[in-house]
């Protein structure tokens, strides 16, 4: 096993299967001599050369564009979104196009693309840059959409996604990309995608997260601790499709669910697991679900970031809230 | 069959009026500036050198934000701006605060933008321009709509647009040309060829020989200009603007020029994609070298004149950065007043929580 850094999980996943599988090809914005703005495709032009890992031009439409007519082609491609906040420019490749191949086509023909892309608040980016957008992914039928919160998930998570046959949109939470390291091994493994984690057991509240938001949860878990309260963090680490069964067989156990997003608060996920866990498991509740998520304006870049994005005090109140019911 | 790629391509020249030593070379060519205009146009560029100087200091300090080098550009930059009138509106990308300050942006705002204050965006009355877009290309579909506004008002004034090499291979470039030709719409489109989009080369970014040729499938006028040659950037986009006013539709001018620093103070390295041998050659091409030259040769300008300017810099920037200081902190309420004309009322309810939070 080797210490490894989120980011040097992510590098080693598209190692391995660079090796494993020559139709996966590796391309974007300066991800080939630069090795990617945050260093994720570090080293693996040298490896594998120009052919299967290269820079594109200037198009986050054409990266989408070109990552779907490589796939008709045969290849597995692994692009990259430099910044996930430029999504939009890529729209209708993912949502329009890329998402709906499989449907469209009668099921004879798919897109087995994954679109790597970091994201995510906390490390002073400008507009456009931080954005927690998985809400506008999962909203797309057709899409997987995965979040990994730690080393040991993204590089088998990210081994899944690239052997998947459907797309999947791959989103790196950039605050977690040198925050810590952790044990990964070096052989080759995956996770099964739509498979939740419980990253921690407890019995008296569920916390339901994904991405940063559950380091959150593991320290305000430890507070609650402190005041007698057991908090079990299941990580979703597949955002879509979700895994209902983890879910809701915590939420028999605790009877009391507090759900933690990053993004706003307006539509976004959290209020797709609550509708999700009342529609199935209303009589088990002891308190109604509480969110926790962002205020409803725009990424507040570089300043009021801290006090806009959630933190474990708030999903302490609100644990609080479910508790005291 | 006949070919035409080959035609077309050698038919873009770099236009030049001032060479590497500061002669002219182009002497039609050479804009009518009197004196003082042309004192005026390095007074500019030495100031906005020590500008950039600054910026990024204050960035290692931590007391700016978001800041993108702009040393080595100042030809391409002030020479579009300085062909421009007060009326005419400006859609700069985020390497070009330079020319939003020239056109009349204090200098503090220009901070608070470094630091994502959105008082940074509030411009004053009179300050015809956008704020720096970040999504690249976006500013280009957007001028074919200010120029057409322009133009159905019947104004005679100009959009002007800017963005880069990389920044050439969206579809909003395309586009944004297109729809300004099909209107004949008085837009100016500016692309700072820097040769690098980050760490990928020009060559990588397109086939075509030249950026300004790009204009020909539009239908515009296009233009490659030496854009470490004030007077002849100046001098393109004099004329450019002309033909707009006139109804005689957009132009792509495309400068030929370099960054010297990092692509932005976020960690790039440029040693990754870049050889000290180019950055000496092209260091040889200095905006400002050339140019002073050119002015003492006229006896116009001397080292006096050049440390008053650089002094009165220092000073003026030492003074916005502390009004920037004393700016109030941006708040998260702040964010949700500017959401909508109107505050909804969910976003009334998350007012009064955030105001608790905010007033702890
Ligand atoms: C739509 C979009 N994609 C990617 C980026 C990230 N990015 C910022 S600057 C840049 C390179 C731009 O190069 P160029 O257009 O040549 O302008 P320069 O920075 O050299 O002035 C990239 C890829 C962005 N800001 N917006
Ligand atoms: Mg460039």
């Amino acid at each position: 096993m080797a210490q490894m850094t989120m980011i040097q999980a992510i590098t080693d996943a598209l190692r391995i299967e660079l090796k494993n599988d020559e139709n996966v090809l590796v391309f974007g914005e300066d991800v080939g001599q630069n090795g990617g703005v945050f260093r994720a495709t570090e080293g693996l032009q040298d490896q594998f050369g120009e052919d299967r890992v290269f820079d594109t031009p200037l198009a986050e439409s054409g990266i989408g564009g070109l990552a779907f007519g490589l796939a008709m082609q045969g290849f597995r491609p692994v692009p990259e979104i430099q910044f996930f906040g430029f999504v939009y420019e890529a729209m209708d490749a993912i949502s329009g196009q890329i998402a709906r191949i499989r449907y469209r086509s009668g099921g004879t023909q798919n897109a087995p693309i994954t679109i790597r892309s970091p994201f995510g608040g906390g490390v002073h980016t400008p507009e456009l840059h931080a954005d927690s957008l998985e809400g506008l992914m999962a909203q797309q039928p057709g899409l997987k959409v995965v979040i990994p919160s730690t080393p040991y998930d993204a590089k088998g998570l990210l081994l899944a996604s690239i052997r998947d046959n459907d797309p999947v949109v791959f989103l790196e939470h950039m605050k977690l990309y040198r925050s810590f390291r952790a044990e990964v091994p070096e052989e080759e493994y995956t996770i099964e995608l739509g498979k939740a984690d419980v990253k921690r057991e407890g019995s008296d509240v569920t916390l339901v997260a994904y991405g940063a938001m559950v380091h959150s949860c593991l320290k305000a878990a430890e507070e609650l601790e402190k005041d007698g309260i057991q908090a079990e963090v299941i990580d979703l680490r597949t955002v879509m499709p979700i895994d209902f069964e983890t879910v809701l067989k915590s939420v028999e156990k605790t009877n009391r669910v507090v759900v933690v997003q990053e993004a706003q608060r307006q539509a976004g996920m959290a209020s797709h697991i609550i509708a999700e866990i009342q529609e199935k498991a209303i009589l088990h509740l002891e308190a109604p679900v509480l969110r926790v998520a962002a205020p409803d304006t725009v990424y507040a870049f570089t300043q009021a970031e801290e006090v806009w994005l959630p933190n474990y005090n708030d999903i302490i109140e609100r644990v609080n809230q479910v508790i005291n019911f | 069959m006949k070919r035409t790629l080959e035609n077309i391509e050698d038919q873009f020249e770099t236009f030049q009026i001032l060479n590497e030593d500061g002669k002219i070379i182009n002497e039609d060519a050479m804009p009518d500036l009197s004196d003082d205009e042309l004192k005026e146009l390095m007074h500019r560029m030495v100031y906005t050198r020590i500008l950039d100087q600054r910026s990024i200091a204050l960035n290692r300090q931590g007391r700016l934000g978001f800041y993108a080098p702009t040393a080595g550009q100042e030809a391409s930059q002030l020479g579009t701006q300085y062909a421009l009138e007060k009326e005419d509106f400006i859609l700069p990308a985020y390497r070009d605060v330079p020319q939003i300050i020239w056109h009349g942006l204090p200098l503090y705002q220009a901070f608070l933008f470094s630091r994502g204050h959105y008082h940074g965006n509030q411009f004053p009355e009179g300050v015809n321009a956008l704020s720096p877009q970040i999504i690249i290309g976006a500013q280009y579909v957007q001028t074919a709509g200010v120029a057409l506004g322009m133009k159905k008002r019947g104004q005679k004034s100009v959009a002007i647009t800017y963005t880069g090499d990389g920044g050439t291979s969206q579809g909003d470039f395309y586009e944004g040309m297109n729809f300004a030709g099909a209107y004949k719409a008085p837009a100016i489109f500016v692309v700072q060829n820097n040769h690098f989009a980050i760490s990928v080369p020009v060559e990588k970014q397109t086939a075509a020989k030249t950026l300004a040729q790009k204009a020909v499938a539009a239908g515009i006028e296009g233009i490659q200009v030496d854009g470490m040659d004030v007077l002849a950037v100046y001098a393109a986009t004099k004329d450019a603007r002309e033909r707009a006013v006139n109804g005689e539709g957009p132009t792509l001018i495309e400068t030929l020029t370099y960054r010297y620093g990092p692509h932005t103070m976020a960690g790039d390295d440029p040693t990754r994609y870049r050889t000290e041998d180019l950055d000496s050659e092209w260091e040889k091409k200095d905006p400002l070298v050339r140019f002073r030259k050119f002015l003492e040769n006229k006896g116009l300008w001397s080292e006096d004149e050049e440390n008053k300017v650089i002094d009165k810099a220092k000073d003026e920037i030492k003074a916005a950065i502390k009004k920037a200081d004393e700016y109030p902190k941006q708040k998260v309420t702040d964010l949700m007043e500017n959401m909508y004309e109107e505050l909804p009322a969910h976003l009334q309810e998350q007012m009064e929580e955030y105001k608790a939070k905010e007033s702890k």
